[in-house]
């Protein structure tokens, strides 16, 4: 056997490893009954934002707390904590990715990503209507 | 019906181009696969490359007229068009008019396109016998690339999407169907804030051409099998060079995009975007290194077939990740899903089954030496790190791929915890291991080495390299402690190897090249990719947050650094009122003022910073944007301080301004010298009323007389601010200059005296909502970033003059045969 075979299987068995070692690392995509059963575990939490309950973010009071409510598909809700600034289209999002864990019964989120409505499904009404302005 | 004010003969035209060109490339790639497996002196193959080359100028001219037209369209603002409506509106500026194009994904593949056009051209000048070969692998992909945009329906299935379709034949609008709707889409949806800014005009253009490029080395390949001779080398090797130089400063320039313009704070995150142009890059680098052993020796010369049917693979499955919206999840700045899935698949499978069944049916007919490389010889170590780079890219490609995984097995795998750091951890060892080849291999001589000089060589630039790191460890206060012991142990290693690949290249062109520039191409590249190495080490692993909120404004997050608070999230954000001087740690920094810019439409705030010890001060003026496209908010444009030897970088996370007319009033109180007065967040003191007070005399008008009242205003947090309300008395009238406590929303104003004897007086307080302009803003930074950027450059120069040097000769060869 020649000896560049060799390395070359050993550096494929390393990649192997490294591969096998990045799965227990990988998380899970939740729904909110299921999170909170897995309490402390970090998960990806699919939901997007109860519009009836309040979206708390004060810039004066605090810059780094925003505190909502995520429902997810199956009606369960849960309230969010966020030590961060609101991410800017955050009311428009047609759907959360929340990263982070429950405690204490509260999602203490460590990350936000923000699925926003396709440029490709605009709908008519949006040609006339005035922009609205930013506030919190 | 007849609809007014529509131009449809631009459309017309472009539909008819798109399809002119789609035939034309059938054709050119028929013509050129019988010339490319045709005997290069049987006649009949000069005459196929004849018709080749017509129909593919045919299909470049209609290509260079569709994009043409599109951009008529969009620079006159033709919103029956709906790729104008969906990607451009009037207020844009001229300048990022082209940058419609690579908004959506029509455009991007007409870019595409273009780029293979100017390519096929310049092979077909100079490619000589391999140019039927590669030319039908160009046209093949052609003919792909324009089905993407043919927008027609053939058996009841969509094929393309074409940039020329109209509005009111896409969107089912009731506005739609009257003949005048266009004077009622007053404007277009506009360009994506994001791509409004100067590195998004020249980076996509470079980006696709290195996309583009990387055909060349793959159709050398192919080339090789139809004519079954592998002597195509020489001649794949500035191609090579040319696609990893551009498609790497493309990259480079998407991370300098995303930290100029993007407000993740930094350059790369490791984003599924970013990793899917990242590892054909490498793959494509392991190629170039492997080609040049074969031309060399004869050794790896399958893997070199390997790498560069691959690199090009890697490209088509990285326009299949990022286009049919299957990273949703996972990036921040995939496309969106134009339902043309299944054509992608296709695109993808149509080249990956048969490049890797011919590769594999051809394998034993490549010739590969059967003695084995001696341990010594350069040969082997740049096969053993060409390895390292795909193996590399293969581990950040499985990664990335999750999200296909999911769909495939329906599994339900997420990113783990800390995306970034799980890349790190693995890609801090594959630096070592790069750059120590990067800096010894050069010094190793094909076949065979002589230990004692290669010894001899590497001594001083490894005792440079020791001794740099050495100072950097020591003083250069890497202290990235986050992720533990093993990983700062690693870090400074790398740091190592990296000076050693910089030192090491170096030394070779001083000592082995003796300084003879014109052949030092490759070393000058190497010296940029160990620069690279440095700077993306120590500028990732000595960022520092210097918006850390201490301020008593924040009793919830009060963290140190290092301090965690539930969520393991730092309290990166801090607070400006506008005008109030604020604790940054090493700085105070003041909200000035802000202004909006008609021209850009972009809201820039000017930000003093002030040194604590008197060393600095400057003014930053980052901005945001408002957002298009039916989205709420804003997109905040980042700004840096250039220092050297580090980037202070800002960016904008929230803002608030006082728009609402104020509608609460004065309440006025009695009060005497020493009295209290209660207001809803604490108390103020009246300490004195002084006459004529000095600090205020630019207030004064000539010939007035002030008195002055002096407040001390305590908030509940106990904070304390000063405030001194005052009125101006001339001969006839009496004029009031109120004082605002900017962070308290308080306005005092002092109205009269009600009885001087007893020394009575009457103050004003109002307090309101809605008076305060604030922003919430982020600071980093970077040190040493700039180490990164100029690597970059070198190592682009290296590639170019590598280029060179290799055209001029193989033009000598030419001639001399």
């Amino acid at each position: 056997m020649k000896k560049t075979h060799i390395i070359l299987l050993l550096l494929i068995a390393a990649s192997i490893v490294v591969l096998i070692s990045y799965t227990g690392d990988l998380t899970t995509y939740e729904t909110i009954a299921s999170a909170r059963e897995k309490e402390g575990k970090f998960v990806n939490l699919i939901a997007k934002i109860d519009k009836t309950q309040p979206l708390v973010y004060d810039a004066i009071k605090d810059p780094n707390y925003l505190t909502f409510t995520a429902v997810d598909t199956l009606g369960n809700s849960i309230k969010v904590i966020y030590h961060n600034n609101k991410p800017t289209d955050m009311e428009k999002s047609e759907r959360l990715v929340l990263k982070g864990k429950v405690q204490n019964g509260q999602f203490e989120c460590k990350d936000i990503l923000l699925k926003c409505p396709s440029k490709y499904k605009d709908n008519p009404n949006s040609i006339d209507k005035s922009q609205t302005t930013y506030s919190n | 019906m007849n609809y007014i004010g529509e131009h449809l003969w631009l459309g017309q035209a472009g539909h008819i181009f798109n399809l002119v060109s789609f035939v034309a490339s059938v054709v050119a790639t028929i013509a050129f696969f019988f010339g490319g497996v045709a005997d290069p002196n049987d006649p009949n193959a000069k005459s196929w490359i004849k018709i080749g080359r017509i129909f593919f100028l045919v299909e470049a001219i209609c290509v260079f007229a569709t994009f043409s037209l599109l951009y008529v369209i969009i620079s006159n603002h033709y919103f029956e068009y709906k790729y104008a409506y969906m990607h451009s509106d009037k207020s844009l500026q001229p300048e990022y008019l082209l940058s419609c194009f690579w908004e959506g994904q029509e455009g991007s593949f007409m870019l595409w396109s273009f780029w293979h056009c100017v390519l096929g051209i310049v092979i077909m000048l100079t490619a000589k016998k391999w140019e039927a070969g590669v030319m039908s692998v160009i046209s093949f992909a052609q003919v792909l690339l324009a089905s993407m945009v043919l927008g027609v329906y053939l058996f009841g299935h969509k094929i393309g999407s074409s940039p020329f379709s109209l509005l009111r034949n896409e969107m089912d609008w009731p506005i739609l169907s009257r003949p005048d709707y266009l004077t009622l889409i007053k404007d277009g949806t506009g360009l994506n804030t994001l791509l409004q800014n100067y590195w998004m005009v020249i980076h996509p253009p470079i980006l696709f051409l290195g996309f583009a490029s990387t055909i060349v080395p793959f159709g050398y390949a192919m080339a090789g099998f139809m004519r079954k001779s592998h002597d195509w080398l020489k001649s794949a090797i500035p191609w090579a060079s040319f696609s990893a130089a551009i498609l790497g400063l493309g990259i480079m320039m998407g991370a300098a995009w995303a930290y100029e313009s993007l407000s993740f704070g930094g350059y790369w995150a490791w984003d599924p975007v970013e990793n899917a142009s990242l590892v054909p890059w490498l793959t494509l680098v392991a190629g170039l290194h492997t080609n040049m052993i074969a031309k060399s020796t004869g050794y790896s010369l399958r893997p070199t077939y390997f790498f560069y049917i691959v690199s090009f693979l890697l490209i088509l499955y990285s326009t299949f990740l990022t286009r049919s919206g299957i990273l949703g999840d996972t990036s921040v700045h995939a496309f969106t899903d134009l339902g043309m899935n299944t054509q992608l698949l296709v695109f993808l499978l149509i080249f990956v089954i048969p490049a890797f069944t011919i590769f594999a049916i051809r394998y034993r007919s490549i010739p590969s030496i059967a003695k084995e490389e001696a341990t010594s010889s350069r040969e082997f170590w740049m096969f053993i790190g060409s390895l390292v780079l795909f193996l590399a890219g293969m581990v950040i490609i499985a990664k990335t791929s999750t999200p296909v995984a999911n769909k495939l097995f329906g599994t339900n795998i997420a990113p783990p915890e800390d995306p970034e750091f799980a890349h790190n951890q693995i890609q801090i060892f594959v630096a070592i291991v790069l750059g120590l080849l990067t800096a010894g291999t050069q010094f190793l001589k094909y076949k065979y080495t002589d230990t004692k000089q290669f010894v001899k060589n590497i001594f001083w630039p490894v005792l440079a390299a020791a001794i740099i790191s050495l100072l950097i460890a020591f003083f250069g206060d890497v202290n990235y402690t986050k992720k533990g012991p093993v990983f700062l142990f690693a870090i400074h290693l790398a740091i190592f190897t990296a000076v050693y690949a910089v030192t090491g290249n170096l030394s070779y062109i001083w000592l082995v090249l003796k300084g003879k520039l014109k052949a030092a191409g490759a070393s000058v590249a190497h010296v940029g990719f160990g620069m690279i190495l440095l700077g993306i080490l120590i500028s990732s692993a000595k960022k520092t947050v210097l918006s850390w909120n201490t301020t008593g404004i924040t009793p919830l997050a009060q963290a140190a650094p290092g301090d965690k608070n539930p969520a393991g999230n730092p309290a990166e954000n801090l607070t400006l009122f506008k005008g109030v001087e604020t604790d940054m740690g090493k700085f105070m920094v003041n909200y000035k003022r802000d202004t909006l810019n008609v021209e850009d439409r972009k809201k820039y705030y000017e930000i003093s910073f002030k040194a604590k010890d008197g060393s600095e001060s400057f003014n930053l003026y980052p901005d945001v944007i408002k957002n298009n496209k039916g989205m709420e908010g804003f997109a905040a444009n980042p700004a840096s301080k250039h220092y050297w030897y580090k980037d202070i970088f800002v960016y904008i996370t929230s803002f608030q301004q006082n728009d609402a007319s104020d509608t609460t009033r004065f309440v006025d109180k009695d009060i005497k010298v020493g009295d209290t007065i209660y207001y809803s967040n604490g108390l103020m003191v009246l300490k004195s009323v002084s006459i004529n007070p000095a600090s205020k005399k630019d207030l004064l008008l000539p010939g007035e007389t002030a008195l002055f009242l002096d407040v001390d205003v305590t908030a509940r947090d106990g904070r304390k601010y000063a405030a001194m309300p005052g009125i101006a008395i001339d001969n006839s009238s009496i004029r009031q200059i109120s004082d605002t406590v900017v962070a308290q929303s308080l306005v005092l104003q002092f109205n009269k005296v009600i009885d001087q004897d007893k020394g009575i007086l009457q103050m004003g307080v109002k307090e309101s909502g809605a008076i305060t302009d604030l922003i919430t803003l982020k600071v980093y930074e970077f040190p040493m970033i700039n180490i990164l950027w100029l690597g970059v450059v070198v190592m682009v120069i290296g590639f170019v003059m590598s280029i060179i040097q290799r055209y001029k000769f193989l033009k000598s060869k030419l001639t001399i045969s």
